[in-house]
């Protein structure tokens, strides 16, 4: 398995907020999870990858047979985690060549590869930016800076892209993107998948779910997950909003 | 005797004001009688004064005596350098042709003992000579521009300073190449060294200059230079102040600018390193329309001070200054910002912009940042801000995640901090070696004691990020 969370608990300021959740993920799957707000799918991600301030209380992460809680963030990335940002940080004076050169070496160089010569790199971004059909010239603009939404979230898969990670983990990739800049988000990361990664898609529509097509579909609830499902799940969703799982869950909870 | 050295015993004050006695026909040998009298003028200012100290307003947050309290020796007459002074000053800047005047422990070196005249009219040269050469220009703007009255320092450099960079553009006269002036310290003992700068830019004229102070050996130094410059009508100056002394080293920069209506200046001070440095920045917008871009970058760490000091008047209506400052602090590492504003009555429609941001990366550095406006029109427009802060944590987490490592996402981020003054380097090649240099001296890896950075053997043509051992 890729990915194995078990009985995870995640606290922020001695406040818990994911309480006792499981999941398993293997490679070439797709993963789907909905829910209303406020129910722990960010605080998931910050999990998984690594973010600073959120507190593991109890359980455990495995990713490629390693249990990486407590590992820095950045080591889980160069083990293969990629997380495309829910708000993307702008970060003026880092240009994305420097950026995204800085980033692959590092990953290389976590392999034990030489760094990668400068022709080859700009192939490859050059054959990425295209991927998510960005056209500007990325070269000398920095990080986010002066992005509308849509090359933001454009962005973020162009370094996924780049990065070739094992397991990305798309945190609300859809919201603020009009519906042709989500038809170009989904056809990268339809491009991307492969029978060796896998993802996480997090998203509060149905909608995404018609372009990248899950293989499963959990619905997060008071920091658990209450109901896992086929695709299908999510036009239910869709159709018929969260009350009724909640009342379903709330229901077998006073049971 | 006429150039021996003071005795070390008496203080710094005393011995200059005995040598001003003393040796007043050596230190007056190249006047006319206009410069005489303000000599005499400001040195019953400094009788008055004496140098300044902590205990004054102006300099509270910067122990000056901890440099004035020092021994120095200061020499009246040039002293024959036994290194290679050629060598020293080869400009090895890519693609960034230069006019270079040299100056060694404070003495301009012209082997031609005069002035260089371009074909386009530009004059310049040194200071000692052009007090007779030029009396129109000189008893038009010396020390009209800095008031000997202003501090101590700028009274006992009027009073007593010998050389120093003159520098004339006449009308309509744009310059083609950027004018830069190298002042390296290289004695094997403690100096006090003052210089004095009038650079004066007729109506319709463009000038770029480049004021370098560098230090090359580990010998305490105080330096004492003052800057008048005047902007003519539609004139359009740049200047950039390099710093990088040793850190025993102590300067006190003083630049005065007047400018006259629908002029532009842009000053630019970058300073990477040095014991002890108080910039003042002071400009006269006298006439309408004038735009002044003060700007300064400041990287000190161990237990470096920097004090920076703008003082901005709005004499006219209708003009425009922006003053950005940014620090890096490290270690112990001190810094002042202090940004005065003053508007005028008359000088409504004033647009004046004030900002200085700081990035303190140990609790054990410290920054006192202050505005302060003083404004008498009623119809402008003036703002400030300040930030002292941290790296900001989610740009950290944004770079770790994409696998850099915490040393190397640091190093970006106080880079991109720092790149906001470093891309207002309008000069292109300059503004490459410049990134190269903050690059370095982010990375602990910029020397100051070998040679000066200008002009080392290796000059970095391109540098990437590839290196994951930060030194910070």
């Amino acid at each position: 398995m890729l990915l194995n969370i078990k009985n995870l608990h995640v606290a922020i300021n001695g406040k818990e907020i994911i309480k006792g959740l499981n999941l398993g993920v293997n490679q070439g799957e797709v993963h789907a999870i909905m829910g209303p707000n406020g129910t722990g799918k960010s605080t998931l991600a910050a999990a998984i990858t690594g973010r600073e301030g959120y507190e593991i209380t109890q359980g455990e992460i495995w990713f490629k047979g390693k249990n990486i809680i407590g590992m820095p963030a950045e080591v889980r990335a160069n083990e293969g985690i990629f997380l495309s940002f829910q708000y993307p940080v702008e970060i003026p004076g880092v240009s994305m060549t420097n950026f995204m050169r800085t980033a692959l070496n590092a990953k290389r160089e976590y392999k034990g590869l030489p760094s990668i010569p400068a022709g080859e790199f700009l192939k490859m971004m050059e054959e990425k930016k295209n991927l998510v059909e960005i056209q500007s010239k990325l070269t000398n603009r920095s990080v986010n800076e002066g992005f509308s939404g849509g090359e933001k979230k454009k962005n973020e898969i162009f370094q996924m892209a780049m990065l070739q990670p094992s397991l990305a983990i798309l945190d609300e990739t859809d919201s603020g993107l009009d519906i042709d800049a989500l038809k170009v988000v989904a056809k990268g990361v339809n491009e991307l998948r492969s029978e060796d990664n896998a993802f996480i898609v997090i998203t509060h529509y149905q909608r995404l779910l018609d372009f990248i097509v899950p293989d499963f579909v959990h619905v997060l609830f008071d920091g658990k997950i209450v109901k896992t499902g086929g695709k299908n799940l999510a036009l239910e969703l869709e159709e018929k909003g969260y009350e009724w799982i909640k009342d379903q869950y709330l229901a077998n909870s006073e049971v | 005797m006429n150039n021996s050295p003071s005795v070390q015993e008496i203080s710094l004050d005393e011995m200059l004001v005995n040598q001003f006695d003393a040796h007043f026909e050596l230190v007056s040998a190249n006047d006319i009688p206009s410069v005489t009298a303000l000599r005499k003028l400001a040195m019953q200012q400094f009788l008055l004064t004496g140098f300044p100290t902590s205990s004054d307003e102006k300099w509270r947050h910067t122990e000056i005596e901890a440099l004035t309290d020092e021994s120095f020796n200061y020499f009246l007459e040039p002293y024959k350098s036994e290194r290679d002074i050629e060598d020293m000053f080869r400009c090895e800047v890519h693609n960034f042709d230069t006019e270079i005047i040299s100056m060694l422990n404070g003495w301009l070196l012209d082997k031609k003992s005069g002035f260089t005249t371009l074909p386009n009219g530009i004059v310049y040269g040194s200071l000692r000579y052009a007090w007779k050469h030029f009396p129109e220009i000189i008893n038009q703007h010396y020390g009209k521009i800095a008031d000997y009255q202003t501090n101590g320092f700028v009274s006992i450099n009027t009073a007593m300073v010998q050389d120093g960079v003159f520098i004339y553009v006449p009308d309509g006269v744009e310059a083609e190449k950027t004018i830069q002036i190298i002042k390296m310290i290289d004695r094997r003992e403690s100096l006090f060294v003052q210089s004095r700068n009038l650079i004066v830019l007729g109506k319709n004229s463009k000038l770029s200059l480049m004021h370098c102070d560098d230090s090359i050996n580990h010998f305490m130094s105080l330096i004492n230079t003052v800057t008048e410059v005047y902007v003519g009508e539609n004139a359009h100056f740049e200047l950039y102040k390099l710093q990088n002394l040793n850190d025993k080293s102590g300067l006190i920069n003083s630049t005065f600018i007047r400018q006259e209506a629908n002029s532009t200046i842009k000053t630019n001070t970058l300073t990477f390193n040095c014991g002890m440095i108080r910039n003042n920045i002071s400009v006269d917008l006298r006439g309408e329309n004038a735009h002044a871009d003060v700007l300064g970058l400041y990287l000190m760490d161990k237990k470096q001070h920097i004090d920076n000091q703008v003082y901005i008047s709005h004499n006219a209506p209708h003009c425009t200054s922006n003053e950005k400052f940014k620090g890096i602090l490290d270690d112990e590492a001190s810094a002042v910002f202090n940004g005065y504003i003053h508007v005028a009555r008359n000088a409504q429609k004033t647009n004046a912009y004030q900002n200085n941001n700081n990035i303190l990366l140990k609790p054990t550095a410290t920054i006192n940042t202050m505005p302060f406006l003083e404004i008498y029109a009623d119809d402008v427009k003036c703002s400030h801000g300040a930030t002292i802060g941290q790296l900001d944590q989610e740009a950290m987490f944004y770079l770790r995640s994409r696998g850099i490592s915490s040393s190397n996402a640091r190093l970006l981020l106080m880079y991109a901090f720092a790149a906001d003054i470093i891309n207002q380097i309008s000069i292109e090649p300059l503004r490459k070696r410049i990134d190269d240099m903050v690059k370095k001296r982010l990375r602990g890896e910029l020397s100051v004691c070998e040679k000066c950075v200008l002009h080392c053997g290796m000059p970095e043509k391109e540098y990437h990020f590839d290196i994951d051992l930060s030194k910070l």
